[in-house]
């Protein structure tokens, strides 16, 4: 893997740590180099300060050609540098009119009358830029840092002092700084790493949570994100909510896909059981009567008479459940009123009673509803029944009926067992049903009533409590 | 045969004027930066004569000549100035006796790395340093020898400059300032015992001539009685242990009658270099 491949969650903290390293070390290191050149001029300007206080008592030893006055005036701060260096000077020397050794503080190394060209080449560079100084101080830098100031008085210029200090003269004091400073970087540095690292860990971490998340994309519904993962505006900030948005929007096309499939099943299931039922219901018609005639009109035949009761109570039984499984939406009913409502609210008390379920009931309706009297009743007696039934003992139920935006709004709740989320996808598929007392058809036919209806019915079962919410759009009754 | 041994008891008397200091010239090469041996040796001749004495200190013969000429001083002692013995208003008082006799030597001194250096002939072209013009060894006696030589003074050396003393001249060339210098002997020796770090960087290269050691002069104007008790307590030091311990400390052997043959070639060379127009005076 490539440095540039490496995830965010180390690049980002590597590079601001990098950034911050290399800043450091750029700011320092100009900062350094120009002190170098601050203290490398101030020195130099300490000197030219200290060589010019000797200048007008040097001119007097020049007037009066006193060589061992000249002397002892440039060896005394030269002795000082020895015992405490604090201008770094190496020598003193006076030169004459003709750039001759007058004296010097080191007079074996720089003997009276030498020629100035004849101490050294940096010596030589003097000379010639001395020539053309016109009583301005020359610096020469060599091998030694020279500084000649000319011994001028009144205009008239008598010789020069040459200042000589080491080419590194500056270095002890430079050094000192340079330490100094290598000690505040080094602590800047300590104090801004590890916060530039943390900084990038918390920058790469939703970076590198959005990337996974995108990378599942495909395999099944993204998950949502943490809350406040990225709680800003910025860019990133709109990335994060694209992301939320698109992951809602799958989500919802993922659950509406299956919930069409639902549908498609059910409604195909309906079909099926609409054809069989009718299938069974004409001849089912048909031998009810013929069982009738032959009860009017048998011979008193005691088999005959043993059997035709069976017969009869087999095929009642068998048109019952075929009239159930047939929903006759188009059958002709009578308004539906708040009445019929409380109704049921009466017929069901005494199963919940019996049960010792507790009722919360709400029932806002007045007057009629335009929609079928006997399908609505039944399909609240079916969800009611199912909620006192699944409540328990103790248990507790709400049924809720309002009118809410145009529509007939049903709400059951009860506690109870949590309905598993595999007996959930086949909810309201015949005889599906988690309890043992029904006919496992009541959801089924509730399914169906609302369906013919045109309404939505929705179940929703979590943490120990059962909600379906029905919503009935108004037609004709 | 040191003449103050002959000398009869010290007289511990009250001078006259004893509210009158005795005004006492030095240039300070005698006791070089003994400003403790200079306060010692004024309170011993307060003591002995019984009166205050004042020292003047200046940093060169000239300062201490002058003081003399416009009678601000009464006695005046110059290590090495020859014209002491010779100038009118002056009356030599006594003699110090060093090494056993009267007298000093011009030391011919170079660096001590220098070892080729043997005498003045030796040292054409080189640097020089003098110490003033009014100074005998210092700065006479090697011009002197140059013209023995045959040369012109000025020009025989490349340079040469002026120090204002001794110490310094010895200073100069132990620094390497100067090449060479002449200096007196018991400058020189007394900077031995003193400063043996000083003169040891030096090397004495010659001894160029011997002079009567310079005497300490009193002005004409000094009253006889005041002569007299003040050359009896010098001669006297010598065998009074308070004396001796001073003496000790000046590296001198004790103070004599002064004669004017110790002085006479001296006198001699400055007559001579006058007539060569050369005594820088």
């Amino acid at each position: 893997m490539r440095a540039f491949d490496l995830s965010l969650r180390h690049k980002l903290p590597l590079w601001g740590g990098m950034l911050i390293v290399l800043t450091a070390l750029l700011v320092t290191g100009s900062n350094l180099l120009q002190t170098r050149e601050n203290i490398k001029r101030n020195m130099l300007a300490r000197s030219e300060i200290l060589g010019r206080a000797m200048i007008s008592n040097l001119y007097d030893d020049l007037v009066n050609d006193d060589v061992w006055g000249a002397y002892e005036r440039i060896t005394a701060p030269a002795r000082a540098e020895k015992r405490q260096p604090s201008f770094q000077i190496q020598s003193f020397i006076v030169l004459d009119e003709n750039h001759a050794v007058f004296v010097s503080s080191e007079p074996r190394r720089h003997p009276l009358l030498t020629d100035l060209a004849g101490l050294g080449p940096d010596f030589a560079r003097l000379k010639a830029s001395l020539a053309q100084s016109r009583g301005h101080t020359r610096v020469v830098e060599g091998e030694h840092i020279l500084l000649g100031i000319p011994v001028v008085a009144e205009g008239v210029t008598l010789g020069t002092l040459v200042v000589v200090h080491k080419a590194d003269y500056y270095q002890p004091s430079y050094l000192r700084i340079l330490k100094r400073t290598a000690w505040t970087t080094l602590i800047i540095l300590l104090i801004l790493l590890p916060i530039s690292w943390f900084w990038g860990r918390r920058m790469a971490h939703p970076l590198v949570l959005l990337a996974g998340r995108m990378s599942d994309v495909g395999k099944g519904p993204p998950e949502p994100l943490p809350e406040r993962t990225y709680p800003h505006e910025d860019e990133l900030g709109q990335l994060f909510r694209v992301y939320d948005r698109m992951q809602r929007e799958l989500r919802d096309k993922h659950a509406m896909e299956r919930q069409m499939l639902k549908a498609d099943r059910l409604a195909a299931l309906g079909r099926l059981t609409a054809g069989i039922a009718h299938e069974i219901n004409n001849p089912l018609g048909g031998l009810l009567t013929a069982v009738d005639t032959l009860k009017r009109h048998a011979g008193p035949d005691p088999v005959t008479r043993k059997v035709l009761p069976l017969l009869e109570r087999g095929l009642i039984q068998i048109q019952d459940i075929v009239g159930a499984l047939l929903v006759e939406a188009r059958a002709k009913s009578r308004p539906l009123t708040a009445q019929d409502v409380e109704d049921v609210h009466t017929l069901l008390a005494q199963e919940a009673r019996k049960r010792n379920v507790e009722w919360t009931w709400e029932n806002t309706l007045s007057g009629e509803v335009p929609l079928p009297a006997t399908l609505v009743r039944q399909l609240l007696i079916n969800l009611l029944l199912n909620a006192v039934r699944a409540a328990g003992e103790r248990g507790h139920v709400e049924a809720r009926i309002a009118m809410r935006d145009g529509c007939l709004a049903l709400h059951t709740r009860n506690d109870g067992r949590t309905i598993p989320p595999e007996l959930m996808e086949h909810l309201f598929e015949p005889f599906t049903g988690g309890n043992e007392e029904g006919t496992g058809l009541g959801l089924w036919i509730s399914y169906q009533i609302v369906q013919q209806l045109g309404g939505d019915i929705r179940a929703d079962s979590r943490e120990g409590w059962t909600a379906f919410s029905v919503s009935l759009p108004l037609g004709e009754a | 045969m040191m003449s103050f041994l002959g000398l009869g008891l010290l007289p511990d008397l009250g001078l006259a004027g004893a509210g009158e200091p005795l005004r006492f010239g030095l240039t300070p090469i005698f006791l070089q930066e003994r400003h403790a041996l200079i306060s010692e040796l004024r309170a011993y001749l307060e003591r002995k004569l019984q009166r205050p004495v004042s020292f003047q200190v200046r940093d060169s013969s000239h300062g201490i000549l002058e003081l003399m000429q416009r009678q601000q001083l009464d006695v005046a002692w110059l290590c090495d100035c020859p014209y002491v013995t010779t100038h009118p208003e002056f009356r030599l008082l006594a003699t110090p006796w060093f090494q056993g006799r009267p007298y000093y030597q011009a030391y011919l001194i170079v660096h001590g790395q220098d070892i080729k250096t043997r005498g003045m002939a030796d040292l054409k072209g080189k640097v020089f340093a003098y110490t003033d013009a009014y100074s005998n060894v210092g700065y006479l006696t090697p011009r002197y020898l140059v013209r023995q030589l045959g040369e012109e003074p000025n020009g025989f050396h490349r340079r040469t400059f002026f120090t204002r003393s001794p110490r310094k001249s010895i200073e100069a060339v132990a620094e390497g300032v100067a090449d060479a210098a002449a200096v007196n002997s018991y400058i020189w020796e007394t900077l031995q015992l003193q400063s043996p770090a000083l003169t040891g960087m030096t090397r004495v290269a010659g001894r160029l001539a011997e002079f009567g050691f310079p005497p300490l002069v009193a002005h004409q104007t000094l009253s006889e009685k005041d002569f007299q008790s003040l050359r009896q307590v010098l001669l006297g030091m010598a065998r009074d242990p308070a004396g001796q311990i001073l003496l000790r400390q000046m590296n001198l052997d004790g103070f004599g009658d002064p004669s004017p043959a110790y002085y006479r070639n001296a006198e001699e060379m400055v007559r001579r270099m006058q007539d060569g127009r050369d005594a820088g005076l």
